[in-house]
């Protein structure tokens, strides 16, 4: 990062960069621990137990099987004792075993290494999410600074409309009726799962294709609330920086418009979207349990759905972690992209 | 306030969204005159009829009136809208004014605090601890609320930040009134707009939160109409009854457009910054 032969002033803005960066990295372990303390004592401590699913499938079994079962899963012991119990797997990246179906290692729940990885519980949900942003990004901005720079033209009140209405739109309802139209009307794509059932008789080109057909209408659900929302950030966060006095100097400068946009607004009209697609990362994975359990797709919110059914506190526990540390990995990307795009602490 | 009733009304976008929201109170409150069916009659002869002369907007797989259980679901997503969005505006009020007035280590435990909130997918959150404590009406609004305090915090710290060394409100200390006065009929009155604008918009979100868990199945519990529930419906018969899944999913719409319109409309009205013109 630091070459020599460089000024000394640009070597210590890319040092500045570098101690920023390992501070930051740092300031995530009390916030992970923060966020992991809280959720384990609201989920432990909100009413009814794991034991009470079996006591109501099964009527029958004696008080004394259940304080059995209890002191099995660790249940009996106070709860700031069952907390370090778990911090002390967790730092080994074990999330205990599931309590529900086959009791299986909660890892290998969200991330199978015996399956391909595209069919990884972890995997699918972070695709899904990941292709999501890069939709929201590309297509949010360029709309964002095209109704900034033609404010109250046709284009931006129709923009502006749409925006509004995209708010407002539950994410689940537009599922259903994109499903409506383009599955069962004109039947066109799939409407459940990640791939057909003739899947594994298919080429590779037809394979790629059949999955992309099933992936089309989730990541869209998946992006939409998103899009609208950034897209109206841009455009008032480029008509903030239009109005600041370096975008007049340039224009005074007689630069062209393209470059006054372009060069000057542009990377700072970016600052505060690129913080926002950060801080729009828990929403998405949120957002998941809802589109999975539409579209049947069997990521990582379907199965925080059916640990949620079965109270399997290690498997929901596992997943609220992982959702926290994607969230933390997202703000600190959306940081370094941060340090990346502004002008002021650029490094040449 | 009459500079702000001439800026709000001349946004005919946010008027007609205050409009709506006034409309969508008066359904909720005569839902019992104006539905032409009792919205839980289960009638076997009649199922999964599309729209028509006797059902406007047809009726679901039990042969129950659409129409009557939407207007029925307004007072679901009205009540929890607004009883959540109060206790998020409370719980956000309290906790911002504490941090913002009293500042230092205060302050920074709960700003930690918030950005933990933030980091946590509260979705999932939400999800996990309705389905323990049981799906009741009260528990998702205590829920929804305890977990979308943090942008009002937020907000009404900063504005104690700037409000607290403000000459009125040293002379309000230097005349001797205590903390808790001056957090109550000094500052917080100073920093009600915003804050009231974030109560309306937490309204609308909060009405799209009830409404997902509702169509999850752990929201607001069948018989009982909700939106959400009814859209439930919706998708198991999506191939055969489209008014199932077109009719709440528009009266969702409908409600949170105006909603976010009416909020809007009142934060341009109010913000000082855009009185330029």
């Amino acid at each position: 990062m630091v070459c020599a032969g460089k000024t000394p002033e640009i070597q210590n803005r890319a040092l500045k960069m570098l101690t920023y960066l390992i501070k930051r990295l740092l300031e995530m372990i009390p916030t992970l621990f923060g966020i992991t303390l809280l959720s384990f004592f609201i989920i432990h401590l909100a009413p009814g137990k794991p034991t009470d699913i079996l006591t109501e499938l099964n009527p029958k079994i004696t008080p004394e099987a259940r304080l059995k079962l209890e002191k099995y899963y660790g249940l009996d012991k106070p709860i700031i004792v069952q907390y370090g119990m778990w911090l002390k797997r967790i730092v080994k990246l074990d999330f205990g075993e599931s309590f529900s179906g086959d009791r299986r290692p909660v890892m290998e729940r969200i991330w199978d290494t015996k399956k391909p990885l595209l069919e990884r519980r972890l995997f699918i949900t972070f695709l899904i999410n990941v292709l999501s942003m890069l939709i929201i990004f590309i297509i949010a901005v360029p709309v964002g600074i095209f109704s900034a720079t033609h404010q109250y033209s046709l284009y931006d009140k129709i923009t502006t409309t749409s925006v509004f209405i995209g708010f407002a739109i539950p994410s689940f309802w537009l599922a259903l009726l994109l499903m409506m139209l383009f599955g069962v009307h004109l039947g066109w794509l799939p409407i459940s799962g990640l791939k057909s059932m003739n899947y594994d008789s298919l080429t590779l080109m037809e394979k790629i294709w059949d999955r992309t057909l099933h992936l089309l209408l989730p990541v869209f659900v998946s992006s939409f609330g998103g899009l609208a929302g950034l897209s109206r950030y841009m455009r008032g966060s480029m008509l903030e920086v239009l109005r600041q006095d370096y975008v007049t100097t340039a224009r005074a400068k007689g630069l062209s418009e393209k470059r006054v946009i372009y060069g000057h607004a542009l990377r700072n009209a970016l600052l505060p979207i690129i913080t926002l697609l950060g801080l729009s990362v828990p929403g998405l994975i949120g957002g998941s349990v809802i589109f999975e359990n539409i579209f049947g797709i069997p990521g990582m919110g379907q199965l925080f759905f059916m640990g949620v059914m079965t109270r399997d506190y290690p498997l929901i526990m596992g997943i609220l972690t992982i959702g926290a540390i994607l969230t933390l990995i997202g703000n600190l990307l959306a940081d370094i992209g941060y340090m990346l795009a502004d002008p002021r602490i650029r490094v040449k | 306030m009459k500079i702000f009733w001439k800026r709000f009304k001349r946004n005919k976008l946010a008027v007609a969204g205050g409009v709506i929201v006034v409309v969508l109170f008066v359904i909720a409150v005569l839902a019992p005159f104006i539905s032409p069916f009792n919205p839980n009659d289960i009638d076997r002869k009649h199922i999964l009829e599309p729209p028509g002369a006797r059902h406007p907007l047809g009726t679901d797989d039990l042969g129950r009136d659409v129409l009557s259980r939407m207007l029925y679901g307004s007072r679901i997503s009205l009540a929890v809208g607004f009883i959540a969005a109060g206790i998020a505006t409370i719980t956000g009020m309290l906790l911002g004014a504490v941090s913002g007035y009293y500042g230092g280590w205060t302050d920074r435990a709960m700003m930690r605090f918030i950005d933990i909130m933030l980091s946590i997918p509260t979705f999932f959150l939400v999800l996990a601890v309705i389905a323990f404590v049981g799906p009741s009406i009260w528990n998702i609004m205590i829920v929804i609320g305890f977990t979308s305090w943090m942008g009002v915090a937020r907000l009404v710290r900063a504005e104690f930040l700037s409000l607290k060394e403000r000459e009125f409100v040293l002379a309000a200390k230097a005349l001797g009134a205590s903390d808790m006065r001056i957090i109550l009929r000094h500052i917080m009155v100073n920093s009600m707009a915003p804050v009231f604008v974030s109560a309306i918009l937490g309204v609308a979100s909060a009405i799209l939160v009830e409404s997902a868990l509702s169509f999850l199945g752990i929201g607001v519990q069948p018989p009982t109409p909700s939106w959400g529930n009814m859209l439930t419906s919706g998708k198991d018969n999506i191939e055969i009854a489209w008014w199932l899944s077109l009719f709440p999913g528009i009266a969702i719409l409908i409600t949170v457009l105006s909603y976010n319109l009416f909020g809007e409309g009142l934060r341009d009205a109010l913000d000082p910054r855009l009185w330029r013109d």
